[in-house]
Formats: C-alpha cells, structure tokens, sequence
C-alpha cells in the first residue's frame, strides 16, 4: 500500500485537486496498485498546486504543479517510487522555498491529515493544551505576554495585554472570539490554516479559554469560505467527542465549547465590535469605544477578540515556551509573521518567516516577481486599507514599526503585487469605492466622503481641473482619517494617498 | 451546468426552520441565513415571521436584512456567477474577466435576472490563484471566460 497525499485546500482544489485525485485513483485500479490518498491541506506553495506527494522510504517526495493531463505520465514514470519525471520536485521538505521557512504556527500546515487527531498529536498537537492546563490562568498569560505576540488581526495589540484585563474583570460568562471574517484582498492564511491544521485553532481557543476563564468561544468565520466552515465544523465535533471541548477538558474540570457563526458578505464586520453586533445578530454597525470589548464584549460580556492566526500561534508559544516565539523577530515585531504573496506573482502562497525580513525578499526572491513577467511597479500590503508602495520602498523591514514608518501597515500580511499595466488612479477610486460599499454608515466622512471621494478622482482621470480637484482629494482625505469612528473610514486614505504620493504621473489628467 | 432548485417558500415551512433556533443566543441573522439556505432568498413575508418567532421588532429584521450584501429578497436565478474584483484578482485582469462575461452573457454585474446572474464579490482568499470566482458555490481559480461559461 503506498501513500499519497493530495491537497483538499480550496485553492489547490480550484485548478484541479479533484480531478487529479479521481485520475490517481482511476489510474492507480488500472494498474491494480494499492493505495492509499491523503488529502492534506497545501504545503502553502500555491505555485505548485497541485502539489502530489508520495511517501517513500526515504520521505515524501513531491510532483508539481500537477494538472490531469500529467497524472498518466506521473504512473509510466513510476512516480509512486519516487520515479524522476519532469514535475518531480524531490523531497518536499527540500524544496527551498519551503525548507527556507520558518514554520511556526504553520508547523503542521499541509503535513498532517486535517481531521486526523492522532497525526495532530504526533506532530506536537496538544502539548500546548496540556501544558497549560498544568498552569494558572494568570501564568498563561505572562507566557503569552513575554512571547510578544502582538495581534494579527491588522492593528497588532499585544495579544497578553487583552487576555490579561479580561481576566481580571469579573463576570459570570465571558467569551472567545475568533476573528476568521479574513475580508483583505490578498489574504488567505487563516483559510488555510483552518482547512489544513483546525486542531490548532481550536486548541488555541481552548487555551485562551482557560486562561481568562471563558467557557464558551465563536469563531466568526466569513461565507465565502464554504469549505473552511466545513472543515472547522467537523474539526469541532471531533474535538468535543475526544474531551477536547466540553465539559471536562482532557479530563480536567475546564469547560470550554464552540460555535461557528457565518459571516454575511459584509468587509466592516471583520472590525472586531461590528463582528460582536453581528454575532449578536444585528447589523454590523461599529460600536464607539470604550467599553472595551475586553470589559463588556459580546452580549455585553468580557470577550477576548483574536483573528485566527494570533490564537493559532498560542499552542506553538505554550509547547516551545515563550522564549523560543519571543527570539524570533526584530524590535517589538516578535515571533513569525504568515506573509501572503498574492495578485500578479509568479510563485504565490504562504511564506512564514520571522518578523524583519525585507520586501525585497519576499517578492524577488520567493515571488519572484511578476506572474506576467512584466517588472513589478506596484505593490500593496495590508488589505484595502493598506498603501501603495513602488520599488523605492522594496527595501522596508517587515515589521509593524518599519512599515508605518515606510507610510504604509502591515495589516494581515498580505503582500498584492501589481505589474506596469496598473493605473494607480483607477485602484485609488476603487479604494474609495470599497468604502462606500462597506461602510456601516455611523460617520459622515465614510459614508458621504468616500463617494464624494470615488467621483472626485474619477475627475482627476478624466482631467477635469486637475490641481483643484487633487487638493479637494487631499482635504477628503483628512476629514477621513479625522471623522471617522474605525478604520475603515480612518485608513481609506491609506492608499488613496501613498498612491498619489509614490505614482504621482497617474494622477495627471488625461495623457 | 448545476442547476441548484430552491423549494417554494411557505410559512408554515419556515417556521418549522425558525422554530429549533429559538435557542441560539441572536438568532436574527442566523435564522435569515437559514431561511435563505433553504429557499435561495429572504422572502419580505418572513420579516413579520421572524420578529414574531423571536420576539424583536420588524424594523429590526429588516435593518439586518438589508445590511448583508449576501441577503437577497428577490428569488435566487437558476445560476449564479461571483467573480472577485478585489485587488489581487484585478492585478491579474478581473476587470476584463468581467467585461468578457458581460458580455458572454449579456448580462451586467449585480443586476438581478431569472435565469444567470453575475456578482461582483470580495476575496475568495485565492488570491495567489486569481483571478478567482465562484459558480453556484464551486470555487474557480484562473478564471477565464472559458472556463466560466455555463
Ligand atoms: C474595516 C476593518 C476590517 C477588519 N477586518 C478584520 C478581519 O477580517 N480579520 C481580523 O482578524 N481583524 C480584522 N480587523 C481588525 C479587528 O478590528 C481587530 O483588531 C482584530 O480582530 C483583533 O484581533 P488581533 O488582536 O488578534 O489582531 C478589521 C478592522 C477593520 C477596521
Ligand atoms: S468609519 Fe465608516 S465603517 Fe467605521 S464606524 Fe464610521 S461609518 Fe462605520
Ligand atoms: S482578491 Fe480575489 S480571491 Fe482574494
């Protein structure tokens, strides 16, 4: 019997999996082979989906990008002993774009059988939980505080910090919340961790539990991830038949419990009081701070607020210990940070590397550069919200200070990567244009100004009274960031202006 | 091409799905959620429903009932085509996937038709795979008009 591992991933899956999967088996009958398929999740190198691994004595071996055509000759290359072919990638732990990475969080990603427990706990899966449960609350959340783990969310509040007040406000129910509403374009890492590793996620929604005392968590999860809510949910009831979750924690007298709430298609409530309101049911409109969510959260109850990949990155912090995350990193950036590298790239996907890593390397040498061909002339970090930066700032450290200092964010880590066919006045007004869809409509600068701000650039394009109309654009811009209650009114001049900035000559009028 | 038929809505079947979510803690989007699952659209009828069922005012379910972009009061076409515009898939030519389809189908994005409709939607998170959609559920990376077309 020889294994085979295919991804499940939905990328992996949206150029093909499937169809691979059902050649290999018809295939595999064909010849009357044995074997066995294992649909992991993606080893995060989206390049080379669909990535086929074979286990061999010697490790698996991998083959990529597989597409139906190739599965024939995979078999009269006989791939299934490590034959040489020309997809064949060798070990896949040898690949260097993968072996280069730091896998922290991600340690598990694509490597074990999403839903299989016991692969979970051969790769170190609930050694965080049990160590602890062996602590107190308050010991936990000096582990994560030491760790440096600072929100992954977008706005990098350290995450010990959070846990910590929640814990010490009284209550008779307090919540976790995860965060998995993932609404930046070019982000995908909490997708793909919830589809390939969701033990994870939840072990470290269990951990936060027990540490400020929450029995009950949500995970606030978007609806166009259909597979990622299948996944989660089926990952749930495995880990309540197994004293994962429920009433007596892995035999302990903790209790902890969870349910997935599905997003509705709006980008406002991944802001994190809009999530509460429509967890609660309601419109997704932003609540004014304070109260903290932390003090009274969801149903008015202390909450802890983490996006997927912060909580993902507690089991690694409380099995490894708080020094080994806290030696990673630069400056107050500590740990790894999950880079996506998305858009216009010739060699996307998952890139975990300690915080403080250049640009440059992330979409030279692991991107390498445009899917095109075409030179890079664009390049957009953090979401919607994040700026607009051109090769003069290819040289940024990747981390939380140095980007705000560059004039841009990191937001979520993900990395859009524009070529020379971008006009950067027509991604300014589609800036603009997404605030209007997604504003909850509290304030008037977002909800008003960015339509006035969409049509005022549409002006600029067209060249009508260019210099008036590009100062009417800049005074927009900062009764937004003034008069707007959130971010997503306060940081749509993000890329409106580092676009106007760093791409002035789109910004002309008609050529 | 997957057609997805919808059952006809009725009062009486939607009860029977409002009915067990009387326990969940703020059901009103939750239960909207269910109805559209079942019926491929919000029916207006079930808006005193829904309030009656869960004891919250009609202006309330009809405030969230119109916040979400997913929640439709119209019944869902026999077809429906999301295609992402966000800005990893327009780096890789979303705008002209939109354009050919369009026209394909001579229909424009975001109005609503009987029979196919094209959406315009926000990630997919295959953004490294883009240009992304998604037909009738199924997610498609590397869209192309080919590719798309019923
Ligand atoms: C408009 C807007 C959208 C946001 N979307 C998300 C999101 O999709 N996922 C997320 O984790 N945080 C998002 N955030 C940030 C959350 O408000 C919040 O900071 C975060 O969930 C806290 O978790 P963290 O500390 O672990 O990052 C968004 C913020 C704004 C203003
Ligand atoms: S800035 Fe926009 S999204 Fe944020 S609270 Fe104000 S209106 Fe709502
Ligand atoms: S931006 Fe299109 S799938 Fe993410």
């Amino acid at each position: 019997m020889i294994t085979i591992f295919i991804p499940n991933d939905s990328a992996a899956v949206s150029i093909g999996a499937n169809e691979v999967t059902s050649l290999v088996v018809t295939e595999a009958s064909k010849r009357g082979i044995e074997i066995e398929i294992i649909r992991n999740g993606t080893r995060g190198a989206l390049w080379l989906e669909t990535l086929v691994e074979v286990q061999t004595p010697e490790g698996r071996i991998a083959y990529g990008p597989v597409f139906a055509e190739d599965v024939a000759s995979l078999f009269e290359s006989d791939f299934l002993h490590g034959g040489s072919h020309r997809l064949a990638l060798g070990k896949t732990d040898e690949i260097p774009w993968l072996k280069n990475q730091d896998r922290v969080t991600y340690a598990r990603v694509g490597i074990i059988d999403p839903l299989s427990l016991s692969d979970y706990e051969k790769h170190g899966g609930l050694s965080g939980l049990k160590n602890a449960l062996g602590k107190t609350g308050a010991e936990i959340i000096q582990e994560v505080t030491e760790s440096g783990l600072r929100g992954r969310g977008g706005a990098g509040f350290p995450a010990g910090i959070k846990w910590r007040t929640v814990l010490q406000t009284q209550a008779v129910q307090k919540y976790i919340c995860c965060n998995a509403d993932e609404g930046d374009s070019g982000t995908f890492a909490d997708r793909i961790l919830m589809e390939a590793d969701p033990f994870t996620l939840i072990e470290g929604m269990v951990i936060a539990g027990v540490a400020v005392g929450a029995t009950q968590g949500f995970i606030y999860l978007r609806s166009e991830y259909p597979s990622a809510i299948n996944q989660m949910n089926r990952a749930i009831e495995i880990a309540r038949a197994n004293g994962i979750l429920g009433t007596s924690i892995l035999g302990t007298s903790h209790s902890f419990d969870l349910e997935v709430r599905e997003g509705a298609g709006s980008y406002v409530c991944g802001e994190e009081t809009a999530m509460l309101e429509s967890i609660e049911g309601k419109r997704g409109v932003i609540r004014s701070k304070p109260p903290l969510p932390a003090i009274e959260g969801l149903f008015g109850k202390p909450t802890v607020i983490n996006n997927v990949l912060t909580l993902a990155s507690i089991p690694a912090i409380l099995h490894h210990g708080a020094a080994a995350y806290a030696a990673r990193g630069v400056g107050r950036s500590l740990g790894t940070q999950i880079f996506q590298l998305a858009g216009n790239i010739k060699r996307g996907g998952i890139v975990e590397l300690a915080f403080g890593v250049t640009l440059d390397l992330l979409i030279n040498e692991y991107g390498a550069g445009t899917l095109s061909g075409r030179p890079i002339r664009a390049v957009q970090i953090g979401g919607p919200l994040g700026a607009y930066f051109d090769s003069k700032k290819f040289s940024t450290s990747m981390d939380y200070e140095s980007l705000v200092q560059a004039g841009g964010m990191l937001g979520h880590g993900g990395i859009v990567l524009f070529d020379e066919s971008v006009n950067l006045a027509s991604q300014a007004k589609f800036a603009m244009e997404f605030c209007a869809i997604e504003s909850c409509g509290k304030c008037t600068p977002c909800r008003v100004g960015s339509t006035r701000g969409a049509e005022t650039i549409e002006k600029i394009i067209s060249g009508v009274d260019v210099p008036a109309n590009t100062r009417l654009l800049l005074d927009l811009c900062d009764v937004m960031t003034d008069g707007s209650l959130c971010a997503m009114g306060g940081l749509t001049p993000l890329p409106v202006k580092s676009a106007l900035t760093n791409f002035p000559e789109d910004f002309q009028g008609k050529a | 091409m997957t057609h997805h038929t919808y059952p006809q809505w009725s009062t009486e079947s939607a009860h029977a799905i409002l009915e067990p979510l009387k326990s969940t803690p703020g059901p009103v989007l939750v239960a909207l959620q269910a109805l559209q699952k079942e019926y491929g659209y919000v029916d207006p009828e079930a808006v005193a429903i829904v309030a009656q069922v869960f004891n919250v005012s009609r202006a309330d379910v009809h405030g969230v009932l119109t916040f979400y972009h997913d929640l439709r009061t119209t019944p869902a076409p026999a077809k429906i085509i999301k295609i992402c515009v966000a800005e990893a898939c327009q780096s890789v030519g979303s705008r002209n996937l939109v354009a050919g389809m369009q026209k394909a189908l001579g229909v424009n994005i975001d109005e609503s038709h009987a029979d196919v409709e094209i959406q315009s939607a926000y990630c997919f998170g295959n953004c490294a795979l883009g240009p992304a959609a998604m037909v009738d559920g199924t997610l498609i990376g590397r869209a192309t008009v080919e590719k798309l077309m019923p």
